[in-house]
């Protein structure tokens, strides 16, 4: 066992059985319908050899039982806890009835063990087993689930902990894993289903209504008109909600309040993996400070904020110094208000501290629809980062004359960003947001007052001249007229929450990048849909219309922009691959492995393909993955004929 | 501006102590996060030691020292001094100009930022500007552009810290032009997994990631008449089966009465078989057969329509009859859904049906036939199940009318309609 292991009583009470089942794992907690807490950590797994068995089995969330798919009988599936250097051997029997697999979310693995059936494997037979086994070449917090069909929507999801070779650099006097997850009483299936059927209002109660215009709240009617003349929904901020979904932490609802203990003082850090199917989380942990120390498994730069942002698929660890001697709550809402995971950090067994009503549900707004800047009243849109999002507009698609851009566009030569504009005195964003800065705010906006974009008709929302390479088709609702680099912004709804936000730009590397080479190319990719239908693609393209692969070199190194054609966000996923964030910060850039691209919105990284296979690429919204947004990319040795 | 000049003059404080450094970020425009990130220094002129993890585990590390030496390094090659920039943690514009790690010299190292509130980039200055201030992303295109900037407003352009040292290569270069390389045509894991044992997988792949196919059954009417004289039913549902672009439809509608003078009996039915296939995102082309049931003689008609949500979200559809007589008729409806709470929608709903001709076998005149309004309030007890009651007026007009009134039946009438919608 390794030693990182001893003085850690997060262990407490797991079963560290050095690689066998984890059978003592999941203690249910029937007795306690409505919990004062549950102090449970996570069932543990560890060693060189580690047998994870994938059955069917029930669940208890808050009080009520629910079918599952677990592993080793636990949901979330048990914590694997490995060191970086050792070599991994995880046999994985699939006890079910179908097909299944465990991909390893984060891990850079042989391409062979990357764990996508008809990718990188056949997958697992039922009542077989299957045995992975790889060098484990990097440490962080990562997680893994199934890719196969929809389980991982049942609880076919876990989280990994793979301690450094040496030192931690991030110290700590405990820890905790916080998985968050939503789970659904009914059938994965049955819920792709509705969504095939009616599209994105089914699971969504927060809709406009008569109502809701005559008591003036939303939007006033002639938005509503122009949204409504569009097809366009501002309430469709998540396909499924808290209408059918229960969020949990750590396989607990709400109610049952799974509860993490520290002592007064100490320096706790809390790993946070969002196992959604398809639920951003925006978490917080009113009255502390949280310090983002690690974003997708690797370590960053410090950045104290009071809540962030958790897309599908991604993991950050946090650190929180607790220093009175009493409960706080741990908020994990669900993006679009419908609901939230809590959870208590506390002292002792049976504390609660008080947990905030949900928040209002956030509208989707123009910028949203990729339209750019023409709502902003002020300098809204250049939040954080004026010129970087200018740098990232689209500035050749923009048929306006738009004075910044086309100074822009024309290298920056002779931009001036209005030296008589006056600086505020004070700046109520705390650090990184340049957003409310009138000094930047009024000549830009004025240009884009005089841009006469204000009426909404007056833009081709689905003009495919501005995305050459995306199959127009019934799949394709919408095209971005004017997407935006919107990294620098807080996440949906988290723009006036009244506090610090973590956005991607505050995110810097504690290494420098591996490859800091210029790419060798660029290349776009559209994320495209279309909510009427519930199709979802890359360019216009289903992985089941079996296209060719996206093709790479070996060692090739491509800036890929994403362009989100469509108003919900999408968490991309790379398999194989750490790739850097283009948010200005050079040879620093954060590195992930998993981005989500705002509504509207659009995202740069610079890859290094140096994993040689073919990977999956797609968005982590398992329903938008389901509906066809996937494809492979293919990393081919160089002078290999294709 | 003000507030700018301000901030350079604090600048040489700031240097003699740290904390005050610290406040810097909350300088109005400027926003540097110097204590979120304290800004590991470059590397490159560094007189200090450059430990970043050490320094990243402190914020309130003092990023000053090494900022200075940048510049002081720099003898003013480009005609710019940094050196107003020692106090500006987040800006370190000297970091990557100087920076080791930069292949090669650059041009813009040691700007004159203390002269930022005026400052001008002079073209011979020129070049590329992404190298050196990779916090402001300038485009591609921009690349050997001359500068003119006027970098009066660079609070505003992302100076927010991002600039703090992160060196001249990575993601702020630009991308180059290389072609993509061709896509393979084969499989890799071919190459692990032989003798065919990717290929069912494989197959289950695609399936499952775009090709699932799915059904709806849908009665968006199906109501009890209440009207004056002769109470009556009514049904108009549709179903479908199949994947995202094609499908197999089927639709039914009719009506009948219920104890009426002459009994009870069913005045109209008909059913469709329609293929159905996605035009755009909202439109479906529907060709098909319709065969009606009643009223007798029966009828076959081949059918061509459209059906989709038009602007404004209302559910639409227009079809062409042609009937095995030669007959062409047609048919327009449209329902809107207004939701008055999340669970509470009223449906107004408009059917039109047309003629080319004249068809006194089944008693219809040429143009429009006849009209429905109807005005329906639902509640989603489920989505999939909303009673609901309403009222639906019913207008036979033209030559139909003519029709009717000679066959001494009503051309008009009033329903008080109470139902349930559902679907599966």
């Amino acid at each position: 066992m390794p030693p990182v292991l001893n003085r850690r009583d997060l262990f407490r009470g797991a079963a560290l059985t050095g690689g066998g089942l984890a059978l003592s794992a999941w203690m249910p907690a029937w007795a306690q319908p409505v919990s004062a807490g549950i102090v449970k950590p996570l069932p543990t797994v560890t060693g060189n050899d580690i047998t994870l068995k994938i059955a069917h089995q029930m669940m208890m969330i808050d009080g009520r039982a629910s079918h599952a798919i677990g592993i080793n009988g636990t949901v979330p599936a048990p914590l694997i806890r490995l060191r970086q250097g050792q070599t991994a051997r995880l046999s994985v029997i699939n006890d079910l009835d179908e097909d299944s697999s465990i991909h390893w979310h984060g891990l850079l693995v042989p391409f062979q063990f990357d764990g996508v059936p008809g990718i990188s494997f056949p997958g697992i037979k039922p009542k077989s087993t299957f045995v992975y086994e790889f060098p484990i070449v990097q440490a962080g917090t990562y997680w893994y689930h199934s890719h196969s069909g929809l389980q991982e929507q049942m609880g076919h999801y876990g989280p990994i902990v793979i301690d450094p070779a040496g030192e931690d650099p991030i110290k700590s006097d405990r820890e905790h894993v916080i998985v968050l997850s939503d789970h659904s009483q009914m059938h994965p299936h049955a819920i792709f289903r509705k969504l095939k059927q009616v599209g994105g209002g089914y699971f969504n109660y927060q809709r406009q209504t008569l109502a809701g215009l005559m008591a003036k709240e939303d939007q006033p009617l002639k938005d509503r008109l122009d949204w409504g003349k569009m097809r366009m929904d501002p309430t469709d901020v998540s396909d499924v909600t808290g209408s059918t979904y229960t969020y949990l932490v750590n396989g607990h609802g709400p109610r049952d309040n799974w509860t993490a203990l520290f002592r007064p003082g100490e320096r706790v850090r809390l790993r946070f993996v969002n196992a959604s199917a398809m639920t951003t989380f925006n978490v917080r942990i009113p009255g502390l400070k949280l310090t983002v120390v690690q974003a997708d498994g690797l370590d960053v730069r410090p950045v104290e904020v009071d809540e962030f942002q958790i897309a599908v698929a991604e993991t950050y660890d946090i650190i929180v110094t607790p220093t009175d001697d009493r409960a706080y709550t741990l908020i994990g809402e669900s993006v679009d208000r419908s609901g939230m995971a809590r959870a208590t950090l506390a002292p002792r067994e049976g504390m609660a501290a008080e947990v905030p009503a949900l928040r209002k549900r956030p509208l989707a707004d123009m910028k949203d629809m990729g339209m750019g800047e023409m709502d902003m009243g002020g300098m809204q849109g250049m939040d954080a980062s004026g010129g970087s999002t200018m740098a990232g507009m689209d500035h050749a698609a923009m048929g306006h004359d738009m004075p910044t851009g086309a100074a822009a566009a024309g290298g920056m030569a002779g931009m001036d960003m209005g030296s008589g504009a006056s600086m505020p005195t004070t700046d109520k964003t705390p650090g990184g947001s340049m957003a409310r800065m009138p000094g930047m705010g009024a000549p830009a906006g004025d240009a884009m007052a005089g841009m006469a974009m204000g009426e909404m008709g007056g833009m081709n929302m689905r003009d495919g001249s501005k995305a050459p390479q995306v199959k127009m088709g019934p799949g394709v609702q919408t095209i971005s007229p004017m997407p935006m680099d919107r990294t620098g912004e807080p996440g949906q709804g988290l723009e006036d929450v009244g506090h610090r936000v973590l956005v991607y730009r505050d995110l810097m590397a504690v290494d420098r990048n591996p490859d800091v080479r210029a790419p060798d190319r660029a290349m776009e990719i559209h994320l495209t849909g279309n909510m009427e239908r519930y199709m979802w693609s890359f360019d216009g393209v289903k992985l089941s219309d079996k296209r060719e692969p996206i093709p790479f070199l070996e060692n090739e190194r491509v800036r890929v922009t994403l362009v989100n054609d469509t108003m919900m966000s999408h968490p991309i996923h790379l398999h194989g691959h750490f790739f850097e964030l283009v948010t200005g910060h050079g040879e620093y850039s954060p590195r992930k492995h998993t981005v989500n691209v705002a509504p509207g919105g659009k995202v740069s990284f610079d890859v290094t393909a140096n994993a040689i296979g073919d990977w999956a690429f797609h968005c982590h919204m398992l329903y938008h993955m389901h509906a066809g947004m996937m494809r492979v990319v293919s990393v081919r040795p160089r002078g290999e004929a294709a | 501006m003000k507030a700018l000049l301000l901030l350079i003059s604090v600048a040489p404080l700031a240097l003699a102590a740290p904390a005050n450094a610290q406040s810097m970020q909350n300088m109005p425009g400027m926003n540097m996060p110097a204590a979120k990130a304290p800004p590991k220094k470059k590397p490159a002129a560094k007189p200090a030691t450059p430990v970043k993890r050490k320094t990243a585990a402190k914020p309130a590390a003092k990023p000053t020292p090494a900022k200075r030496g940048a510049p002081v390094a720099q003898p003013k090659a480009a005609a710019h001094d940094m050196s107003g920039m020692g106090a500006m943690p987040g800006m370190d514009m000297s970091g990557t100009a100087g920076s080791k790690a930069s292949p090669k010299p650059d041009p813009h190292a040691g700007h004159d930022m203390s002269s930022m509130p005026g400052m001008t980039m002079p073209d011979t200055a020129g070049g590329t500007m992404n190298h050196d201030m990779p916090g402001m992303n300038m485009p591609a295109g921009g690349t050997g552009q001359p500068m003119e900037h006027d970098m009066s407003s660079m609070p505003g352009m992302s100076m927010d810290g991002q600039m703090a040292g992160h060196g001249a290569g990575g993601t702020s270069l630009a991308p180059g032009n290389a072609p993509a390389p061709a896509a393979p045509s084969d499989h890799y894991a071919d190459r692990i997994y032989q003798n065919g044992a990717m290929v069912d997988s494989r197959s289950m792949l695609h399936n499952e990631h775009g090709a699932s196919t799915s059904s709806m059954i849908l009665f968006n009417l199906a109501e009890y008449q209440v009207r004056n004289g002769r109470d009556g039913y009514r049904w108009d549902g549709e179903a479908w089966f199949g994947k995202d672009l094609d499908r197999l439809t089927i639709k039914s509608e009719g009506e009948g009465v219920l104890g009426g003078r002459n009994g009870t009996f069913m005045e109209t039915a008909e059913i469709q078989a329609l293929y159905s296939r996605a035009l755009d995102p909202y439109w479906n082309l529907q060709a098909g057969v319709r065969y009606d049931f009643k009223p007798n003689p029966s009828r076959t008609y081949a059918t061509i329509g459209i059906e989709g949500v038009a602007p404004y979200w209302f559910e639409t559809e227009a079809a062409l009859f042609l009937s095995n007589k030669g007959e062409v008729l047609g048919r327009i409806e449209g329902y809107y859904d207004q939701r008055i709470t999340q669970r509470l929608i009223l449906q107004p709903r408009v059917e039109l049906n047309l003629s080319a001709q004249d068809v006194p076998e089944t008693r219809i005149g040429a143009g429009i036939s006849n009209a429905e309004f109807g005005l329906r309030l639902r509640y989603e007890v489920r989505r999939e199940f909303a009673p609901y009651i309403g009222v639906s007026y019913d207008r036979k007009l033209g030559k139909t009318a003519d029709y009717a009134r000679a066959d001494g039946e009503g051309v008009k009438a009033t329903s008080f309609v109470i139902g349930v919608r559902t679907w599966f």
